[in-house]
């Protein structure tokens, strides 16, 4: 069984629930930037939640199933067409050999997930089969998809008809705030350029992908005065070389926030004002480009909370789908 | 009348550098697969093509505004 690959939407590649393990020799966990839709789409066409899908971000592939299969989409609402006739997202759909899946424009969020039954099966390279295009490892052919390539696809056995309740579906609504949690730089920024760091409505720049999100907008950040540490850049934002966690807001020249996401890069010399809390992380992963969104501290248990409810918000949508 | 939609969300742009003219002025006729103008997003530039030849094209859209996937960028007659 495979896929063929009419046309290849925007940047769909293959991910999983990514590879822990390397990021200390600069290979990023990758996979799924949006991990609740990524497990849901599996679950609901009978996968295990970390089998491999394909992430379609701000446009949909068309593809050809070369077999029956179970099909099904989640995460942003990218309409899934079969043969040009609507399904719905977060449910499960049969599709028959010759049948052709495209989608319609995306209507909110991002990042679409397709699940198919069996899972895609490219080779697992370091433990995952997700695709980490910069360094042109895993997933297919180290690559995104392109017209004409075969993706093969597992054995499954999953059921069609099958649907996540829409009060189980989370999703992104109302005013964007992403809770984070000042760091160990705080102290490189006055107070004022502080306050005013989370007053600020910063806009999704076009630029954000797999590796960053990129804001603009909002105040530049005004530093303290210091003298050069050995080893730093001599650009008030530089440090000398640290680690970059997921999530962590690093501001460049102090001018625009970058949010590290699943493909980050694992160091650098800029300082980071801190981390946006995991509970949030498939949050960033559904923004459009020029969306307005806020900073808003955090404590750091009121970030271990967030994570708790995230966490039990999961089980229940996954019992839901497995009971 | 037909509309040309933006097929992703990003900054439509109607010329392909600030210095050049734009690649269909109101008024213009389109045939088929005639540039029309750019999305950028994700560090890269995609062209928006004209799917079908009309007559008197009119841009929704100006150069440089956010669009949203769907989003009408012109008319044409």
């Amino acid at each position: 069984m495979a896929i063929k690959v009419i046309t290849p939407g925007l940047a769909t590649s293959v991910q999983d629930l990514g590879r822990p393990g390397y990021y200390h020799v600069g290979i990023p966990e990758g996979g799924g930037m949006d991990r609740f839709a990524t497990r849901i789409a599996n679950l609901l066409v009978g996968n295990e939640p970390g089998a491999a899908i394909l992430e379609a971000t701000f446009m949909g592939p068309e593809l050809e199933f070369t077999a029956p299969a179970v099909v099904a989409v989640t995460g942003g609402e990218l309409p899934p067409k079969v043969n040009g006739e609507e399904r719905p997202t977060w449910e499960s759909f049969a599709v028959k050999a010759g049948d052709r899946l495209s989608f319609g424009y995306l209507k909110s969020g991002a990042r679409a997930y397709i699940a198919v039954s069996g899972g895609i099966d490219v080779p697992v390279v370091l433990g995952s089969r997700s695709t980490y295009m910069l360094g042109a490892l895993g997933g297919f052919e180290g690559r995104v998809l392109k017209a004409g390539d075969e993706i093969p696809v597992g054995t499954g056995t999953g059921k069609p008809g099958r649907s996540l309740p829409t009060d189980l579906r989370g999703g992104v609504s109302g005013a964007i705030e992403l809770r984070m949690l000042p760091g160990i730089y705080w102290h490189r920024i006055t107070e004022a350029a502080g306050k005013r760091f989370f007053e600020d409505t910063w806009k999704v720049a076009p630029e954000a992908d797999r590796i960053g999100y990129r804001f603009r907008g909002g105040t530049p950040l005004e530093f303290v005065a210091r003298e050069q540490p050995f080893g730093a850049g001599s650009d008030p934002s530089n440090i000398v070389d640290a680690c970059y966690p997921y999530g962590s807001v690093q501001v460049p020249s102090g001018t625009e926030p970058i949010v590290l996401h699943r493909d980050a890069v694992s160091g650098g010399g800029y300082m980071m004002l801190g981390v946006v809390i995991s509970a949030d992380m498939d949050r960033i992963a559904q923004l459009q480009p020029h969306t307005p969104a806020r900073f808003v501290p955090v404590t750091l248990d009121e970030a271990l909370t967030a994570r708790a409810e995230r966490r039990a918000a999961l089980a229940k949508a996954e019992d839901t789908l497995t009971a | 009348m037909a509309q040309i939609l933006s097929p992703l969300p990003g900054t439509f742009y109607r010329s392909s550098s600030p210095d050049t003219p734009p690649f269909k002025a109101d008024g213009d006729d389109v045939t088929a697969g005639d540039v029309i103008g750019l999305i950028e997003v994700m560090k890269s530039f995609h062209e928006v093509k004209a799917e079908i030849s009309g007559k008197n094209i009119r841009f929704a859209a100006d150069n440089e505004d956010p669009v949203m996937a769907g989003a009408p960028l012109a008319d044409i007659d």
